[in-house]
């Protein structure tokens, strides 16, 4: 009873704690379902055209892309515009001392970054830039502040302003505003965005779903083998009193 | 007499296979009333041998190169034939690994398996602790993470907390003034070779310790003292084999569901197994906003910054650290009581013991998050009663008032 009490004020005292060491960026909610063979095709396309020229993801070969229902011919054709063969990884053309002197810093290779960043955080910041003159690309970002890339969807999403609101004494910003409207509708570009973020976390751990296939076959077996297991015990240990 | 037979006579003849299982197995008479903090040991043992074997086969496969690791870990989850699963096998076996010895440390506590006659069962103990803490240390350099780096970073510049000669004696285990490649390459040799031919040899004597002076049990009474005035056998031990085989591989079942539920449905175990800031490649420039070592060492970290630093050094913190460690090798001289067993020992010792799970556990909390001053007052309160549950035990374990052991064990 004494142990439970500690344990109870332990619990009770963590969020205290926790929450001492400083607030955080409220992050989206990423539409991820993995099960969704359109949606990763379509975060895959969005991948190709618009990541995958600053960005590599160098651990990622474009025949995996098969894993999500397409053939050799359709990667060849509508996906590999930087390699010969599908059996190659996807690797840019631009240098590492290139994208310093262009960017500021190197563009992180994305083949793990939905591991690092998380789906949420990316769902969010792609859809966080908005106008700032201050910067030298023209854009910021909610989540990333002074990023060093530009918004490489703008033609797309549009752009965006931040209106403001008082925090105490700072004013943060509330929401974005939309002041002048891109290619697609802002609901048809977070689904856009949705099937890239979808994409990314497949990306980062291509195996997965084999993974848990393989998971509830193992467990399976090994519920069974619990019940021999369980009356072979018992019937060793009938003796024993 | 069989072909069978007549083999095992002619090896008897040159090894003692039969005597050894005898020994060991079939003759090896355990208490029959182990309950499921008994299971631990052996399990113990098992995530040992998941350890060595996917080991070998993640070595096949990974590169100790700074320009290569963590590529070949990708490598090793993409493109090599279920390399996923045995990296994963690896990584979830490292944190069960420690869940496991805690457990089993933990019963030890609970039922006095460190007392007499078991003094060097425990030390042995204490000792693959310690290895097993190198060797997870060692190991998580190696995938070149972020949190790797960093990591291996804030723990190698401990040393250099040592007065006087603490700068040259962390270069010389970093062999560089920074975690480099050259660091890379030492650990993964002390990982995959050093470190395990240590942890296997102290493995085999605590249980040639263990098989020498046989088993505790809950009741913290010597099964050995009532023995078949005819036979020998203590009148309350089974053979090991076949009943403590049959039982433990319920529990091992038991464990491998516990182990394939993290492993194939959450591998990352919320951050906790593989931390997220470890997917980012390690990066000498760029020092993460928060360095949080993997949670079987937060305790000890915990400890370490709630010492405030003396005249700038952090050195006693270090020397804290290095002590709360220090002090399980002289439990088994610490510990007064008359009685082993938790169940007959008196409401001061078991309240110490709460007191010490309940730190232990809030220590290790408190290593996860970044430093607050409210967190640090609370992880000054949790060494305190670390380091009094130890020091102050010569004392209230005399002075408790304990129950009469019974002659037997009972259920």
């Amino acid at each position: 009873m004494k142990r439970l009490k500690n344990f109870l004020f332990l619990l009770a005292a963590a969020p205290v704690v926790a929450f001492a060491s400083g607030a955080s960026v409220h992050l989206d909610k990423a539409p991820v379902n993995l099960s969704d063979a359109d949606s990763l095709q379509r975060g895959a396309r969005v991948f190709v055209n618009y990541c995958l020229n600053c960005h590599s993801a160098g651990s990622m070969r474009y025949s995996r892309l098969q894993d999500l229902g397409l053939t050799e011919d359709q990667i060849k054709d509508n996906l590999m515009f930087a390699a010969e063969k599908p059996g190659e990884q996807m690797k840019i053309g631009m240098s590492k001392a290139d994208a310093k002197a262009w960017f500021g810093a190197n563009p992180p290779d994305l083949s793990v970054i939905a591991r690092s960043r998380g789906a949420d955080w990316l769902y969010t910041y792609l859809r966080g830039f908005y106008r700032d003159d201050t910067r030298a690309t023209g854009w910021n970002n909610t989540v990333f502040d002074k990023v060093g890339m530009p918004h490489v969807m703008w033609s797309l999403q549009g752009e965006m302003v931040p209106v403001y609101k008082k925090d105490g004494e700072h004013d943060v910003i509330a929401r974005l505003e939309l002041v002048k409207p891109g290619s697609v509708t802002l609901a048809e570009y977070d689904a856009m965005v949705g099937d890239l973020v979808n994409y990314l976390v497949w990306m980062g751990e291509p195996a997965q779903l084999q993974r848990k296939q393989l998971g509830l076959i193992v467990l399976a077996f090994l519920a069974v083998f619990f019940v021999v297991a369980y009356y072979l015990k018992k019937e060793f240990w009938k003796d024993i009193h | 007499m069989s072909a069978l037979q007549k083999m095992m006579g002619w090896i008897d003849d040159r090894f003692p296979l039969t005597a050894t299982y005898k020994a060991h197995l079939s003759e090896y008479y355990a208490p029959k009333n182990f309950n499921f903090w008994y299971f631990f040991g052996s399990l113990a043992l098992l995530v040992l041998v998941i350890q060595i074997v996917t080991g070998i086969f993640l070595t096949m496969n990974y590169k100790p190169d700074a320009e290569l690791a963590f590529t070949s870990v990708e490598y090793i989850m993409r493109d090599v034939d279920w390399g996923w699963l045995i990296r994963y096998m690896h990584s979830t076996g490292a944190s069960m690994f420690f869940v496991v010895v805690y457990l089993h440390m933990f019963r030890g506590l609970m039922y006095g398996s460190y007392r007499k006659p078991r003094e060097l069962i425990w030390i042995f103990g204490v000792l693959i602790y310690l290895a097993l803490m190198a060797e997870a240390f060692l190991g998580y350099l190696l995938p070149w993470g972020q949190m790797s780096f960093w990591g291996a970073q804030v723990i190698v510049n401990l040393f250099a907390a040592v007065p006087f000669i603490g700068e040259d004696l962390s270069v010389w285990i970093r062999g560089d003034y920074v975690i480099s490649d050259a660091t890379l390459n030492r650990f993964f040799a002390f990982h995959v070779i050093a470190l395990p031919l240590v942890l296997i040899a102290l493995v085999a004597v605590h249980l040639v310790a263990l098989h020498e002076v046989g088993s505790n049990n809950p009741d913290g009474v010597e099964i050995k003292k009532k023995k078949d005035p005819v036979t020998h056998i203590p009148l309350d031990g089974i053979p090991f084999h076949p009943y403590y085989t049959v039982k433990d591989i319920v529990g091992v079942i038991v464990f491998l569901m516990v182990f394939s539920a993290i492993l194939f449905f959450a591998p990352e175990m919320g951050g906790y197994f593989l931390e997220a800031a470890n997917f980012v490649p390690a990066d000498p420039l760029q020092t993460p906003a928060h360095i949080a070592p993997l949670w079987y060492f937060t305790p000890f970290y915990a400890i370490l910054r709630a010492v405030p630093p003396l005249f700038g050094s952090q050195f006693p913190g270090v020397v804290a650290m290095g002590m709360s460690i220090v002090l399980m090798f002289f439990l088994p001289w610490l510990d007064r009581s008359k009685v082993k067993s938790i169940r007959y020992r008196g409401p001061i010792y078991k309240i110490m013991l709460a007191l010490f799970i309940v730190s232990f556990v809030g220590l290790g909390y408190l290593g996860l998050l970044p430093s607050t001053p409210v967190a640090t007052i609370f992880a000054q309160v949790f060494s305190v009663i670390y380091f009094l549950f130890f020091l102050l035990m010569p004392w209230y374990t005399s002075i408790d008032k304990t129950k009469p052991e019974p002659e037997r064990v009972t259920g």
